[in-house]
């Protein structure tokens, strides 16, 4: 958001603030202040029953305790196995729908995208779960068509839930995509192949680089989305499913464990930055950039 | 010789209306041709069939004598200037360049000699390192033609690239696409809808108007001896006159305008008696005196009023009401600066030579 306050007068002021005011009761009311109550948490352990004194107590169990780290890093990797998947099917779709298709069909094609999210993810989650369970449509197809003998049990596994987060992340990588491709020049790819460059070099040189901070958009909205997930791995990975945010909504909820819940979601924070700081580096773009292009 | 490039009854249609309808042209090694026509006549069509973007329903393109039948763009041994350039941002000065050579498998350090000496020839020396967008407006052009003369073509297309640059810049450029052409010795196919280009650059132009050709021929050519009347009326200026024909006598029509002006013009093409026709004048074309007896005795005679003056120093020109017609005619004042103190409102003589007035007969599509 940039806000240009060249009128600098006392009137023009007072605007600026009263405009302002709703992000930034968002942002102080909703984000800053219970950040820091989480912090102070996470910093606590109570040595009897309402005693707490300063203690990093809670950041020694996570390392001490396999089951934490374990799921922290496959949280991590899974996460980043699900942005690649969305991105790998999402490329050729933003691909068709902002270069091929025209008029119409485009905005059909778009409306397709968005149609998913017009029922609620716990709805379409149990979309997917009468698809694949035991007793659903897919194993019994599968049986029917002679290709497994007994109904096999789709649910409950780390694909499943990748096909679940994919699912629900597609929207978000596409619409970056789409406008990152719609303001390549055709120009550009006529004349590389002009040039003789090939569909291979034209994509890796030209279509790559242009759209790199789309792509870093897309990516970062989606990696979130998904380390963040709490519903779609849960279901669709039933008890199994160790991912990070189950762990932390058992302290807080279950557990009644506050400070350990306050220190795990902390983690997640440094997690998530630390992942995309270091995409971002590694790929050359600037978060500035990023922003303003997705 | 083998000329660089033929083009053999190309058709292309877009919706079974032709775009480019039977063209056939040749195009000389080392040549300058220009395609000079109003927008939408097809040009750009044309020259996307040559590059291979698109591929002709009927006919063939051949270069270097070689037929482009089912041969993709990246493989022709053309290459072509975009009309908005279409240089790469994310590549640097020096990366633009070498682009093609580098996909063509050349050794990396061949590529960094070539692409500086190529810098070199087209006056931007050291300017590899930059970015695209640190570059004016003639200096992208001048990257954008040493990107494809690089490759060594057999034939560079332009698409209009001047477009783009102000009226200043356009004209310093014009000089220096014609002096980088001579100096290259490549053939350029350039098209284009501002006739003073084409007439400035090329050695050939060849005039287009809805999918056809309407003359091919020398600047020279077209300017003094157009074959149509849409050539006479879109190359340089001319005054436009329909009208009826009447007497012929040999190759001279006594043409009389729809305004009643009677005017002795020199016959082109098939013009008979009581036929529709249109005469053209050039401003350049008549003689212009204070005193009828001031002009040479050859020419027709006519009388007028002077109703603008349009100064534009040695193109500078008058508008004059004709007494009797009250036809609007553009004449062209002596460089000499003979007539500068004309003012409006006086009474002028002027004449012209019938053989200076071209006589067609007019089509019957309104043109």
């Amino acid at each position: 958001m940039a806000t240009d306050a060249t009128v600098a007068g006392p009137r023009s002021r007072v605007a600026l603030a009263l405009l302002l005011a709703p992000a930034l009761v968002w942002l102080i009311g909703l984000i800053v202040l219970p950040h820091i109550e989480l912090g102070l948490l996470s910093f606590r352990a109570r040595v009897a029953p309402r005693v707490y004194e300063a203690s990093l107590a809670q950041y020694r169990t996570f390392i001490d305790e396999p089951l934490y780290w374990h799921t922290f890093v496959r949280t991590a990797m899974l996460s980043i196995v699900a942005t690649a998947c969305t991105l790998a099917i999402a490329f050729p779709a933003a691909w068709y729908i902002a270069k091929i298709a025209r008029g119409r069909s485009r905005a059909m094609l778009l409306v397709l995208c968005l149609i998913p999210f017009w029922v609620s993810e716990a709805v379409r989650t149990l979309g997917w779960m009468i698809l694949l369970r035991e007793s659903g449509v897919l194993p019994r197809l599968l049986v029917e068509l002679g290709i497994t003998i007994a109904p096999v049990e789709l649910l409950y596994h780390d694909a499943t839930i990748l096909v679940g987060l994919v699912y629900t992340s597609l929207l978000f990588m596409m619409v970056p995509l789409i406008s990152a491709l719609e303001s390549l020049d055709d120009a550009l790819i006529e004349a590389a192949y002009d040039l003789g460059g090939n569909g291979w070099s034209i994509f890796r040189q030209i279509v790559v680089p242009h759209a790199a901070p789309g792509i870093a958009a897309g990516s970062i909205v989606v990696f979130m989305l998904t380390l963040g997930n709490y519903l779609t791995p849960t279901l669709l990975g039933g008890k199994n499913s160790l991912w990070f945010t189950e762990q932390i909504y058992t302290q807080f909820i279950t557990r009644f464990n506050w400070e350990q819940g306050a220190a795990f979601g902390f983690l997640l924070l440094l997690l998530s930055t630390a992942i995309v700081w270091l995409g971002l580096g590694l790929s050359g773009q600037r978060l500035g950039d990023v922003l303003r292009r997705g | 010789m083998q000329p660089d490039l033929e083009v053999d009854g190309v058709t292309k249609r877009y919706g079974g209306l032709p775009a480019v309808d039977g063209l056939s042209l040749s195009v000389e090694r080392g040549s300058f041709f220009s395609i000079l026509g109003p927008s939408g006549c097809g040009k750009t069509t044309l020259l996307r069939l040559i590059a291979g973007f698109l591929m002709p329903d009927a006919g063939d393109v051949r270069i270097g004598g070689r037929s482009m039948r089912g041969v993709p763009p990246n493989r022709r041994p053309v290459n072509m200037v975009f009309q908005h350039l279409a240089l790469f941002p994310m590549m640097s000065v020096g990366e633009n360049v070498g682009y093609g050579l580098a996909r063509r498998g050349v050794a990396r350090t061949e590529i960094v000699d070539r692409v500086t000496s190529m810098l070199k020839r087209v006056g931007l020396p050291g300017a590899g390192d930059k970015r695209v967008d640190q570059l004016s407006g003639g200096q992208r052009q001048r990257v954008a033609i040493a990107r494809s003369l690089v490759l060594e073509p057999t034939l560079l297309l332009l698409d209009e690239p001047l477009g783009a640059l102000d009226l200043k810049l356009r004209e310093h450029m014009k000089i220096e696409l014609k002096q980088l052409q001579a100096d290259f010795g490549t053939t350029f196919v350039y098209i284009t809808h501002d006739q003073s280009e084409a007439l400035v650059l090329s050695d050939r132009v060849a005039v287009m108007n809805a999918g056809r050709f309407e003359q091919i021929g020398s600047p020279q050519e077209l300017y003094y001896e157009p074959q149509t009347p849409f050539v006479a009326g879109f190359v340089g200026a001319n005054n436009r006159l329909p009208g009826r024909a009447d007497r012929i006598e040999a190759d001279i029509v006594d043409v009389v305008t729809t305004a009643g002006l009677t005017v002795r013009a020199r016959r082109h093409g098939d013009v008979a008696s009581d036929d529709n026709v249109e005469a053209f004048v050039r401003p350049e074309a008549f003689d212009i005196a204070r005193d009828a007896t001031d002009l040479p005795p050859s020419v027709q005679r006519f009388s007028g009023t002077l109703e603008s003056l349009l100064f534009d120093g040695a193109n500078s020109a008058v508008l004059v009401r004709e007494a009797q017609s009250r036809t609007e005619i553009r004449i062209a004042l002596p460089q000499t600066g003979r007539l500068a103190d004309l003012s409006v409102g006086e009474t002028i003589a002027f004449g012209v030579a019938p053989s200076r007035v071209a006589c067609f007969a007019a089509r019957n599509d309104g043109h």
